[in-house]
């Protein structure tokens, strides 16, 4: 390119002309660091010893990373850098608010416990086939959802986990796991091109696809542009996502048959992004229409929390019930979505991230029961207890805090959640929320009575299907680490949940009133 | 197809079709042209030289798997990106330097790293997937 001889016109008006602050590079560093990890590992995808060695170390670094910002944003409020050094709306922003960097630092935590149960969960052709690769990538996707502040990068981001958690889900290429990839493949392309039909025409409508800059404009376009079909187009899209009813029937279908530690990553983490686009653009940018449509939301809650819990109570698989309990998480979350008050959302903000932990923690617990010599299946499993009691305790902290019994981090943002529908009067969500906690509770308590208390049955003669033998080799300490590590966390948010229950009023805060979100990506706009 | 005419003039064709990938990406920046479609001109190169010589001697040319230099495409596009926290200015920014050489002024820049990045993850992602179509069942 020639340098142009004539004098340039002022810069300032398309460009950024301050300097940026170091700080403010904590805000895309997750992704670039995830991106660059990744990318040496897909170089390195021979050396499938070197992988986890290269990995873990690099979770551990995101994990210091997404928990800087969190304290930046915590400090200095929601930070932007928008990409490129042009101005918004024109470059693609990331905006960090509490809710992004909240989100951001519970998953890295999860993805970090993955890569160490990993270690012992994924053999070395699966390694081969890119299993540390995938985990950067698919955390490159999850945490630039996170953290962007643009909506067709939303769906950028979105592509990138989608790809990556399709490699994720055929590692080992089994007959059974192609038959769940199939499914979980279609249902979440019909729901991503939903999100791209819906992000072109809320383009059409608004000429921008700034989150902030769409903040300001949808008062003066409410009333002359069709919103309602917009947001429930972006309803539909992001509730297949997260696996709401009545479109939640792919999860349970695909969620059993990967590697224990891929079902884990994405019970934790896949469906929250869903809720996490929920949240955002519902409950962020088009309160008002969220408002009208919450009578729908809260019948999908309902009925994906009653539907999801009796899936789980028929299974006979316990980790199709997992499943099924993942979805009845969702429910719970939609309630406070439907709710739409402070309390609503942050008991919302605040199940997501219980359940981010307690969802992965839960399939780790599975994946140690049957390398503890017991079944998947609920009529042959048993004697767990009486072989390894430390990990049988430490699935029945899990169990209780799905349940949400106290004092365990499932306890308190249902507690909020039914507060929060008794104070709308909506006794019937408040019904179907404590409701779904008792069938939890029965479930995951039939569980652990046959599979854990339950003497071990004599040994069938070899009627059942063969296990997979990475499903049965002895029990690792990394395995078990990472199990401990996510049940330490969510006793200590059960017990001293005053942080985090604050840091989830804040997070609903800043999504009810965007003033601070604008003023990030706009300063001289919001401040004249 | 390994036709004796088609096997005698693909070496000649895909040299020539690599070379002009290197052309459309090099002139990308302010004309047509760029990293993503010269990838795909040097993928087609590839799946060319593949369809008439075989898929092992397209490995052996290119020396590194394909997902390998897609992989470092990314890598270098990830890099190009980062390059700009030097210069205080938010990721991805474009940061240009004028070097004489030879009595020529170039025009250099990060934006043509982030290219040449393009470049690499287009040919790795989609050769790979040529290269896997050509091989049929056997990996």
């Amino acid at each position: 390119m020639a340098v142009p001889s004539t004098p340039l016109e002022d810069l300032s008006v398309a460009y950024l002309m301050e300097p940026v602050a170091a700080a403010d590079w904590l805000i895309p560093a997750p992704v670039v660091w995830c991106l660059l990890v990744g990318s040496v590992l897909v170089m390195l995808r021979k050396r499938t010893a070197l992988q986890p060695l290269i990995a873990i170390p690099s979770l551990m670094v995101l994990v210091f990373i997404t928990l800087g910002l969190l304290w930046h944003v915590a400090v200095n409020g929601t930070v932007t850098m928008t990409m490129g050094r042009w101005l918004p709306p024109f470059g693609i922003s990331f905006t960090v608010d509490l809710l992004s960097a909240f989100f951001a630092a519970t998953s890295s935590l999860v993805a970090l416990a993955a890569g160490i149960y990993g270690r012992s969960d994924v053999d070395d052709s699966s390694r081969r086939y890119g299993f540390y690769p995938f985990l950067l990538l698919i955390m490159a996707g999850i945490l630039g959802a996170f953290l962007t502040g643009d909506i067709f990068n939303l769906y950028v981001w979105f592509e990138v986990l989608l790809i990556s958690s399709f490699g994720l889900l055929v590692l080992g290429s089994r007959p059974v796991q192609l038959d769940g990839a199939v499914k979980y493949a279609f249902l979440n392309l019909i729901a991503t091109t939903l999100f791209l039909v819906a992000t072109g025409y809320l383009y059409g409508l608004f000429g921008t696809l700034n989150m902030a800059d769409i903040a300001i404009k949808a008062s003066e376009l409410r009333g002359a542009a069709p919103l309602m079909t917009l947001v429930t187009l972006f309803l539909l899209a992001f509730a297949m996502k997260a696996a709401a009813f009545p479109v939640n029937f792919w999860l349970p279908a695909s969620y059993h048959t990967p590697r224990i530690v891929v079902s884990a990553m994405f019970a934790g983490l896949l469906t929250k992004v869903g809720i996490y686009a929920l949240l955002r653009i519902l409950g962020m940018l088009f309160p008002v229409e969220r408002q009208e449509l919450s009578f729908l939301i809260a019948l999908a809650a309902a009925f994906t929390m009653i539907l999801g819990v009796m899936g789980a109570l028929a299974q006979n698989d316990i980790r199709r019930a997992m499943g099924f309990l993942v979805i009845s998480g969702i429910g719970v979350m939609m309630a406070g979505l439907a709710l739409g008050s402070p309390a609503g959302l942050s008991g919302a903000i605040l199940y997501a991230a219980h359940s981010m932990v307690v969802m992965t923690a839960l399939y780790f617990a599975v994946g140690i029961s049957a390398r503890l010599g017991s079944s998947f299946k609920l009529t042959e499993a048993g004697g767990l207890y009486a072989r390894n009691a430390a990990v049988a305790g430490l699935t029945l902290v899990l169990f209780l805090s799905v349940a949400g019994l106290p004092p365990f981090s499932g306890f308190w943002p249902k507690i909020m959640l039914v507060k929060a529908s008794l104070d709308v009067g909506a006794w019937w969500l408040a019904g179907a929320i404590l409701m779904t906690g008792l069938l939890t509770t029965i479930a995951v308590g039939r569980i652990w009575a046959l599979a854990y208390w339950r003497p071990a049955p004599e040994a069938a003669d070899g009627a059942g299907e063969t296990p997979d033998p990475m499903d049965t080799q002895p029990l690792s300490f990394g395995a078990t680490a990472a199990l401990g590590g996510l049940v330490v966390i969510t006793i200590a948010a059960g017990v001293w949940p005053e942080p985090v229950m604050a840091l989830a009023q804040e997070a609903a805060r800043g999504l009810l009133d965007p003033s601070a979100y604008v003023q990030s990506v706009f300063p001289v706009e919001a401040s004249q | 197809m390994r036709t004796v005419i088609f096997r005698s003039i693909a070496p000649f064709l895909t040299s020539l079709m690599v070379l002009f990938s290197i052309f459309v990406l090099l002139r990308g920046h302010n004309e047509p042209g760029g990293g993503f479609i010269g990838g795909l001109i040097a993928a087609s190169a590839l799946a060319i030289y593949g369809i008439a010589c075989g898929v092992a001697a397209v490995r052996r040319a290119i020396y590194f798997h394909p997902m390998a230099l897609s992989a470092f495409g990314l890598f270098m596009a990830t890099v190009a990106g980062v390059l700009s926290v030097f210069a205080s200015v938010p990721f991805m920014s474009g940061l240009w330097t004028y070097p004489v050489i030879f009595g020529v002024e170039l025009a250099l820049s990060s934006v043509l790293v982030f290219d040449v990045g393009v470049y690499l993850v287009v040919v790795g992602a989609i050769g790979s997937i040529a290269l896997g179509l050509e091989e049929g069942d056997r990996d």
